[in-house]
């Protein structure tokens, strides 16, 4: 340790979800604004290169490495915690806080964490504390779902830490810095980091888990896991080009399946894994450019998504509703949660004057400066589907559309503070990325507001617009799911499991039938002998018993002579 | 909001907020007239290139989707009904 006055500001947060369980009332609120609020200064007293070393093993530890890229995931991730437990400050839970806190300390701790082992630690430390943020909702939906989730995230635990045993084998360093997918080790290390990251096939866990949480838990579970894997996979795969596809991929993936889904969170959800693919295309274009769209995006993201699950989850929590089917005319009686929710939707779809458009484009214009043409198409098209699927859909369905006759009152204090200070970051960031460009990981040669830019996004977006109504008739929600690639573990694996349980245990009662008269008959013969003048119960003469000893130790004496 | 009828109850005001909607989506494809667009790519310097490619990988996407539904949409109770959610 170089110097005894540094705090780690994973671990103030982890210290203060110690803590707060303790505390009752006032003291409990104001612990729930500080803590993040001192490690938000705690991180920025740090000064940056390997601050704490630790030898552990045959390895050199680095728990806490700080350069601008760890302390903008870090910053933005207890910016996330502070407002988020404004938001919850009235959740009724005892735990949620706390776990959220554990949650995003463990979050920062991977981001300040110089080595791998220090990553894997805190990498489960946040199962944990999702899974407890999940576990507080206190329904049996949110209980069955977070053993599917906590199921899949042990799983990439498992597989994550096999590629990093793999790779201190074969390399003896632990610390974590660029790798190639060249080795068995460290395709595990990368596909660890792509379940966390939402990545399709395993994306299910996702809107399958988030949703199920309550009304202020998804507003925390959006904004840390992704975006944690978001961070390593910038510094550990950059320019890793099947990430592009991959990324892709997600993309489209989010927008389809949020376009069928009637839940007004699980559509957010989907868009999560949409919004993640945007930054993984970055992070496999792998320019400086590309990488500070990608953080960036992370960055601005995490906001603006927090705000629609604010928005949503006080729609929640005021109606107990959350089928996009039985919503609808909330803007009557909810106007500042409607505007709330409409400034994130713009902000997801990259509006000009919102933080998406600043963040978003510099991934788009990274693609264009590398001429991948095809890239660019689908980044352009990806664009257009945000705004249909999650920049339209949702404020439509959930405060527009047809009039439910709900008019449910807009929130007081807390709750209502903590959406107009995100709202609020999302218009101000657009306005003024310069403080956001200024701690982005590379210098920023970057103008996101040209005459050309503004409009050509305007036209996307609108014409996406016209495209949403034009196709309203077909877009109408229905009280249906889509069958995710959860399917597999919910319904198939279960299936198999009782067939072959059946097929096992038919073939022992056809064994047991077949062979039941041989094993009868062969244990009455043995019976008998166990009967008085059965064989085991006859007298022995003495002598014969010396003739076998006589036998046995002549028959020692030949073979071992 | 006391009162139960907002402006946009009125499917009046709808229709002229779509007219306004029309003379905007106009307004931003007249505009590639003044605003020199700087194309990364020859496709992109088509005249109208954003607004075309918007809506049509829009409707795609709309096309795409209901066509997936087909194929996995299934009553919300689902998971529900045989107790695999509990």
């Amino acid at each position: 340790m170089t110097d005894g006055l540094l705090f780690h500001p994973a671990l103030v947060m982890i210290a203060g979800a110690l803590l707060i369980p303790a505390l009752r009332g006032l003291a409990r609120n104001l612990a729930i604004l500080l803590v993040p609020a001192l490690a938000l200064v705690a991180l920025w007293l740090l000064p940056e290169g390997r601050l704490w070393s630790v030898a552990w093993l045959d390895y050199q530890l680095t728990p806490l490495a700080v350069d601008k890229l760890s302390r903008l995931f870090s910053t933005i991730f207890l910016l996330m915690a502070g407002t988020g437990g404004l938001f919850a400050l009235r959740q009724q839970s005892r735990i949620e806080v706390p776990a959220a806190f554990l949650y995003a300390g463990s979050a920062v701790g991977v981001a300040l964490a110089g080595d791998l082992i220090t990553v894997f630690l805190f990498w489960e430390f946040m199962a944990v504390g999702s899974t407890l943020v999940l576990w507080s909702a206190g329904t049996p939906q949110a209980w069955a779902a977070s053993r599917r989730y906590i199921m899949v995230h042990l799983a990439g635990g498992v597989i994550l830490f096999l590629g990093v045993v793999g790779h201190l084998q074969a390399t003896g360093d632990a610390s974590f810095t660029g790798m190639q997918v060249d080795s068995l080790a460290h395709w595990l290390i990368l596909i660890g980091f792509l379940i966390n990251a939402g990545a399709y096939p395993l994306s299910a866990w996702l809107p399958d888990a988030y949703p199920e949480a309550s009304w202020s838990g998804t507003v925390f579970l959006s904004a840390f896991t992704t975006k944690t894997a978001v961070y390593v996979l910038i510094r550990g795969f950059p320019g890793t080009e099947l990430l592009i596809w991959f990324g892709l991929f997600m993309v489209f993936y989010g927008i389809v399946y949020a376009l069928l889904e009637n839940d007004m969170r699980r559509i957010l959800a989907y868009s999560i894994v949409n919004q993640v693919g945007f930054m993984i295309a970055g992070i496999g274009i792998g320019t400086e450019m590309a990488l500070n769209g990608a953080a960036a995006h992370a960055f601005t993201h995490i906001i603006y998504k927090a705000l629609l699950l604010m928005s949503a989850g006080v729609v929640l929590s005021a109606t107990g509703r959350r089928k996009c089917s039985e919503l609808g005319g909330l803007f009557h009686s909810m106007p500042v949660t409607t505007i709330c929710g409409t400034i994130g939707a713009l902000a997801i779809s990259s509006f000009p004057l919102t933080s998406g458009f600043i963040s978003k484009s510099m991934i788009s214009q990274a693609a264009a400066d590398g001429h991948l043409e095809i890239v660019w198409m689908f980044l352009a098209a990806a664009s257009a589907g945000v705004f249909l699927h999650a920049g339209i859909k949702f404020p439509w369905f959930v405060f527009f559309q047809k009039d439910s006759g709900l008019r449910p009152p807009d929130p007081t204090g807390s709750v209502r503070w903590a959406m107009i200070f995100f709202a609020f970051l999302c218009i101000a960031l657009g306005v003024w990325p310069e403080p956001l460009y200024a701690i982005l990981p590379f210098p920023v040669d970057y103008v996101p507001y040209t005459a050309a830019h503004v409009l050509t996004q305007t036209q996307l977006l609108l014409f996406s617009g016209l495209a949403f109504f034009l196709m309203l008739n077909y877009l109408k929600r229905t009280p249906t799911i889509s069958l995710d690639v959860d399917w597999l573990w919910r319904k198939l694996f279960p299936a198999l499991f009782a067939i072959v349980g059946k097929a096992i245990r038919g073939a022992q009662s056809a064994i047991g039938g077949s062979l039941g008269g041989l094993i009868a008959s062969t244990t009455a013969l043995l019976d008998r002998q166990r009967q008085p003048g059965g064989f085991l119960l006859r007298s022995w003469p003495t002598g014969s018993m010396a003739l076998w000893v006589m036998i046995m130790l002549l028959g020692y004496l030949a073979l071992y002579y | 909001m006391k009162s139960q009828t907002h402006w946009l109850d009125d499917p009046l005001n709808i229709k002229k907020l779509w007219r306004a909607f029309m003379v905007v989506l106009a307004l931003t494809v007249a505009a590639e007239l003044v605003v020199h667009l700087h194309p990364h790519f020859e496709l992109e310097s088509l005249f109208g290139f954003h607004a075309v490619y918007g809506l049509v990988t829009c409707l795609l996407m709309i096309v795409g989707a209901k066509g997936l539904a087909l194929l996995v949409k299934r009553p919300d109770d689902f998971y529900a009904e045989d107790g695999a959610d509990d």
